[in-house]
């Protein structure tokens, strides 16, 4: 069993409106995450799903409402986004840093977990390519190592866009598990998908942005 | 938090390393156009070692602004920017690292190759040191002064053009101490007070610019 996750708290959305090109993507968005708990975004293509996980991330201001993590509005508390495992359309690895260096940046630029590099890359299927440029992976193997990310450190709250796109099965597998880890060590998450994933067992919640 | 500035600036390092051709064209654009100037104005010793300040700074400063225009691009679209933003350690920090590295990479390496190319527009040796001075104490500025404007654009499509005209004027001041420093010690004058001014203004320049390029990214990010 792992160790539990120390920093966590209540998420809870109030009345969010994201407008893009003047055109209002969604309004009077209501919601509430707990930890343990899962929200899965469905909508169809350009309902404001990525542009909801943005704001939540920081990245871009709401046009109106709050959000608050543990009764505080997120912008006041450091921490909140500190403890954002992210990751995004983009994968945020550099092409010309090899698999390896890529992975070891990832940790020493947050609060590291305990899980030993190599043992990352042996686990993601990319041991062998551990000093490959990554500009020389597949796109699959890009995602993989983007998704290592989840891994590298020991935050509590996952924020992932489309994050199976590309993958094999077998990974796609790994990382199920991975996300009912990081839900039973009282982790939260929040994600879009358009694959099928396999979340038996843990809570979720649906939320349609489409209506 | 200095070991995430460590890291931010060794990565930097290793990149260019890995991409070098960002940090040689800049500087073959150097040398290739304050080599023209000979070409076109002839032999005349007096009037190259007249205007040879001016030509090796107006070149100076188109240089560093065609460098930097992959300051915060790469980072940009490969969404390390976004994960940046997520650390512990403040974008503001962080951005120094950056341009610290990017100084590293073009800066000093224009100022190693400025003797040769003043031989080549006489200026007097004497004069060598103080060219590379106001250099030393300029191309910083220039870099910091220029990563606002490219903050500010990294999001947009064709960032190019707008970014020279928001930041060339802010070049100016910098351009006229420089310049004015080098015509005074040429006429054998002091040059201290144009020199502390443009070290004034570096300093202003490194405790303002990095909250305005953090501010600047993130305006881009949103």
């Amino acid at each position: 069993m792992e160790k539990q996750y120390l920093f966590t708290a209540d998420l809870n959305v109030k009345n969010l409106a994201c407008l893009r090109n003047e055109q209002v993507l969604f309004s009077g968005l209501n919601v509430s995450l707990s930890p343990e708990n899962v929200l899965f975004l469905e909508g169809e293509n350009g309902s404001g799903k990525t542009s909801l996980l943005r704001i939540l991330c920081g990245f871009r201001l709401p046009d109106e409402g709050d959000i608050t993590w543990g009764n505080q509005s997120i912008s006041s508390v450091p921490e909140y986004s500190q403890n954002i495992s992210y990751v995004g359309h983009k994968n945020g690895i550099k092409d010309e840093l090899t698999v390896e260096e890529n992975l070891n940046l990832m940790r020493s630029m947050a609060t590291a977990s305990d899980i030993e590099t190599e043992s990352v890359l042996k686990q993601i299927g990319l041991f062998k390519q551990a000093d490959v440029l990554s500009r020389q992976l597949s796109a699959g193997q890009k995602r993989k190592l983007a998704l290592a990310r989840l891994m590298m450190t020991n935050n509590s709250f996952w924020i992932l866009d489309e994050p199976f796109t590309s993958l094999d099965k077998a990974t796609v597998v790994f990382f199920e598990s991975l996300i009912k880890q990081h839900i039973a060590r009282g982790g939260m998450l929040i994600l879009t998908s358009h694959h099928d994933i396999d979340l038996s067992g843990l809570s979720v919640h649906h939320l349609n942005l489409s209506n | 938090m200095l070991d995430a500035w460590l890291q931010i600036f060794k990565r930097d390092l290793l990149i260019a390393f890995r991409r070098r051709s960002e940090i040689i064209h800049p500087l073959i654009f150097f040398v290739m156009v304050i080599s023209l100037f000979p070409l076109a104005i002839g032999d005349d010793k007096v009037l190259l070692q007249k205007i040879a300040p001016a030509i090796i700074w107006v070149t100076a400063l188109l240089a560093t602004m065609l460098s930097l225009d992959n300051l915060f691009r790469s980072d940009f679209e490969d969404g390390s920017l976004e994960q940046m933003t997520l650390l512990k350690t403040p974008l503001s920090l962080l951005v120094t690292a950056k341009i610290t590295a990017h100084w590293f990479i073009t800066g000093l390496p224009l100022l190693l190759i400025t003797p040769l190319l003043a031989v080549l527009l006489y200026v007097p040796t004497e004069m060598i040191s103080m060219l590379l001075l106001t250099l030393l104490l300029g191309t910083p500025t220039l870099s910091l002064i220029g990563a606002v404007g490219i903050a500010l654009t990294v999001g947009l499509r064709q960032g190019g053009v707008i970014l020279s005209l928001l930041i060339l004027p802010l070049y100016i001041p910098v351009l006229i101490f420089a310049t004015l420093a080098l015509q005074n010690s040429a006429q054998g004058f002091s040059a201290e007070a144009q020199l502390a001014m443009m070290l004034a203004i570096l300093v202003l320049a490194i405790t303002l610019s990095p909250f305005a390029i953090a501010a600047a990214l993130k305006v881009s990010l949103n």
